[in-house]
């Protein structure tokens, strides 16, 4: 259980045989998400330092833990992500406009899509773990071949909810997934100060769950793993729990400076030798799947999509005061309407002083 | 037709008839299947539904929590039991972050209609922690509703309303009471509306708000009254404590000209607070006298050789009316 899967070196070799299981389709398709949600990260980077986004908590480095784990669910599926997980959101059907809007602050963020099951950016930390395990019961109660699948990170495994969470998982052998990436500190803290298991997976076997330790950089392994833990779930195998080894290069938030509790420089290059993207593109290169051209294409597509849902996200209409007091209920009570109009007063009397 | 039932019967009566009429609920908590609930509130009921809609869970009230919130995002109705009230804190988390949010984080996409039943204060010769009243919690979190029977009929109207509601509802259910009296429960399925309170009695010197457990003490000073000086006491039962009926309140203060709020929660920031600034903001010139509350201490719940001396007692109630009547 400690052994860490690995199916792309990262050197961008193949450790097994693969064939018949990934096509190269499906690689160019993960290549290009991950271009995508890379390429977005650091555009709400640059975003923030501009002013135009609030604080972003980034993910570059997790794109192969993120693209790969949600590259292998349905549409049908449940999606429970934590505040880092938007590149998963994304590929799972969230509309990089929405994404974009939750960083700037706007209350209609964390709507999806009609037909899609993604719940909105978990905050407090493993929480989110006991709404997947819920949904997922629900799914088995009724019958449904749909899974549920909680992100979260190394830190999220020292919350009473994690445990609580994979001790009803286990009770009650619910299709859901518990997808961790490890990505070594939680803020500030290391892991070795986290946990002193020397693993994340190796907590499955305490609850008698499926446990994987794979290497979150590789997109295939991560892939082949969360999709048998989804095949398995889907036919009443029961919950696992994933490990993805990996790193983020940036800070916790933008709002961190991760040169104060490691040793940036060092660390941030030792594992770009063994990042997610370049990894896949070595690989993708030498089978002849994918070259310059295509890349140069790729990326200007990519840029105009990015620039477009910005666009799209900055001319959102700006939400009216009286948005606020929507929705607390189904039906508005009393105190809310009248505090609605409250405002609503004050502003129409500030606006005829003007 | 009717029959007398204690509040512990009814309550039973309300969730067995819902899981019959409703295939999305289900009940979970500790011990509330094959032990039929600490009190016995769910007793009969595993044998009837079976152990996949009344479920013995682990014992861990935020993984009880948390999981009924995923199963209502998922279409379940989840009816949670917690042992006792304040078991809920290492649940609050999921409560107040979640539960309470849901809707108004995703602009009415998700909603998680659930309920969250609990016995809850004082006068049970219970061990510590197990007699607090702290609904202030949770009519302080926008999104809960708060609701809180007196009566056996009460009990079963609301909470059939509880469940059939489309937002999460914290469901009080005053200890000491569960089997201290039975009255006329119907035999149908009816609902009680959240929201509205409940004029007990009228009268026309004084407007007396009281809820849960304390109700019974209200009533039986407002009578002692009556009887040793002849004052008229308008006895109010507020039922929902979030969102407060205030409609109900007001206009009784407005014929009375005087409250009085019996609560057995601390004082400081209690539900009587609350009341006595809706009454300010609504009806301060039909006052004779300044509102007074008669409620638990700014202690911890003592433990049970004192608890008697926490709770408001019909004595310090009598003294309330007194001292307001007499201003």
């Amino acid at each position: 259980m400690t052994k860490l899967y690995q199916v792309l070196t990262p050197e961008g070799e193949l450790a097994e045989d693969i064939s018949g299981r990934i096509t190269p389709d499906l690689m160019i398709d993960m290549y290009k998400k991950m271009v995508l949600v890379r390429t977005f990260d650091r555009k709400c980077i640059i975003l923030q330092r501009q002013g135009r986004l609030g604080t972003y908590a980034p993910f570059e480095g997790q794109e192969a833990a993120q693209v790969g784990s949600a590259m292998a669910l349905r549409a049908g599926d449940w999606m429970f992500p934590t505040y880092r997980d938007h590149a998963a959101a994304i590929v799972h059907g969230h509309s990089l406009v929405r994404v974009f809007l939750y960083w700037m602050g706007h209350s209609d963020a964390s709507v999806c899509p009609e037909d899609k099951r993604i719940l909105p950016q978990c905050v407090p930390i493993a929480t989110q773990m006991l709404h997947a395990m819920g949904a997922a019961w629900a799914s088995k109660l009724k019958g449904e071949q749909t899974v549920s699948i909680a992100y979260l990170g190394d830190g999220a495994t020292s919350e009473g909810d994690f445990h609580e969470a994979l001790n009803f998982a286990g009770v009650f052998r619910a299709p859901v997934l518990f997808f961790c990436q490890n990505n070594g500190y939680a803020i500030s803290v290391p892991f070795s100060r986290q946990s002193a298991s020397r693993t994340i997976a190796q907590r499955a076997a305490a609850y008698d769950i499926h446990g994987v330790r794979v290497d979150g950089n590789d997109v295939f392994a991560v892939w082949l793993t969360v999709q048998d833990a989804v095949q398995r779930a889907r036919v009443g195998g029961g919950p696992a729990l994933i490990e993805a080894v990996t790193f983020r290069y940036g800070a916790h938030t933008t709002a961190d400076d991760p040169k104060k509790y490691r040793d940036q420089e060092v660390l941030a290059q030792e594992w770009r030798r063994r990042d997610p993207v370049d990894r896949l593109r070595r690989f993708l290169e030498k089978q002849g799947l994918w070259n310059d051209e295509q890349e140069a294409a790729w990326q200007r597509q990519v840029g105009e999509t990015i620039e477009s849902a910005l666009a799209e996200a900055e001319a959102f209409p700006k939400p009216q005061p009286a948005d606020m007091f929507a929705h607390v209920y189904a039906e508005m009570p009393w105190h809310i309407r009248e505090q609605q109009q409250e405002l609503q007063r004050v502003l129409n009397e500030g606006g005829m002083q003007a | 037709m009717s029959r007398k039932l204690t509040m512990l019967q009814a309550i039973r009566e309300a969730m067995d008839q819902k899981l019959t009429d409703d295939p999305r609920v289900m009940l979970l908590g500790e011990d509330i299947g094959v032990n039929g609930g600490v009190f016995r509130a769910t007793e009969g009921l595993i044998e009837k539904y079976g152990a996949e809609r009344v479920v013995d869970t682990p014992l861990a009230e935020s993984g009880i929590v948390g999981t009924a919130i995923g199963l209502a995002l998922n279409g379940m109705i989840p009816v949670v039991e917690i042992q006792f009230l304040a078991f809920i804190y290492p649940g609050f988390e999921q409560v107040v972050s979640h539960a309470a949010r849901m809707r108004y984080r995703t602009r009415g996409q998700f909603s998680v209609p659930m309920v969250i039943r609990t016995p809850y204060g004082a006068g049970i010769r219970g061990p510590e922690l197990h007699s607090e009243s702290v609904e202030t919690f949770f009519a302080h979190t926008p999104g809960l509703k708060v609701v809180v029977p007196a009566t056996p009929y009460d009990a079963k109207g609301l909470l059939i309303s509880a469940i059939e509601d489309p937002d999460p509802v914290v469901f009080l259910e005053p200890t000491k009471i569960y089997r201290a009296f039975s009255e006329e429960v119907p035999e149908e399925m009816y609902r009680v509306p959240i929201g509205k309170a409940r004029v007990v009695q009228e009268g026309s010197d004084l407007s007396i708000f009281a809820w849960g457990a304390m109700l019974r003490v209200a009533m039986k000073a407002a009578a002692d009254i009556e009887r040793e000086k002849g004052w008229s006491c308008e006895v109010i039962d507020l039922r929902t404590l979030y969102p407060l009926d205030r409609d109900c309140i007001i206009g009784s203060v407005k014929k009375t000209g005087r409250a009085l709020i019996v609560h057995e929660a601390h004082k400081t920031a209690g539900m009587a607070a609350e009341i006595i600034a809706l009454i300010n903001d609504e009806a301060l010139l039909y006052l004779k006298a300044p509102i007074r509350r008669i409620t638990g201490f700014d202690v911890p719940v003592p433990q049970f050789s004192l608890e008697d001396d926490y709770l408001p007692t019909e004595a310090r109630v009598k003294l309330g009316i007194t001292e307001t009547i007499l201003f």
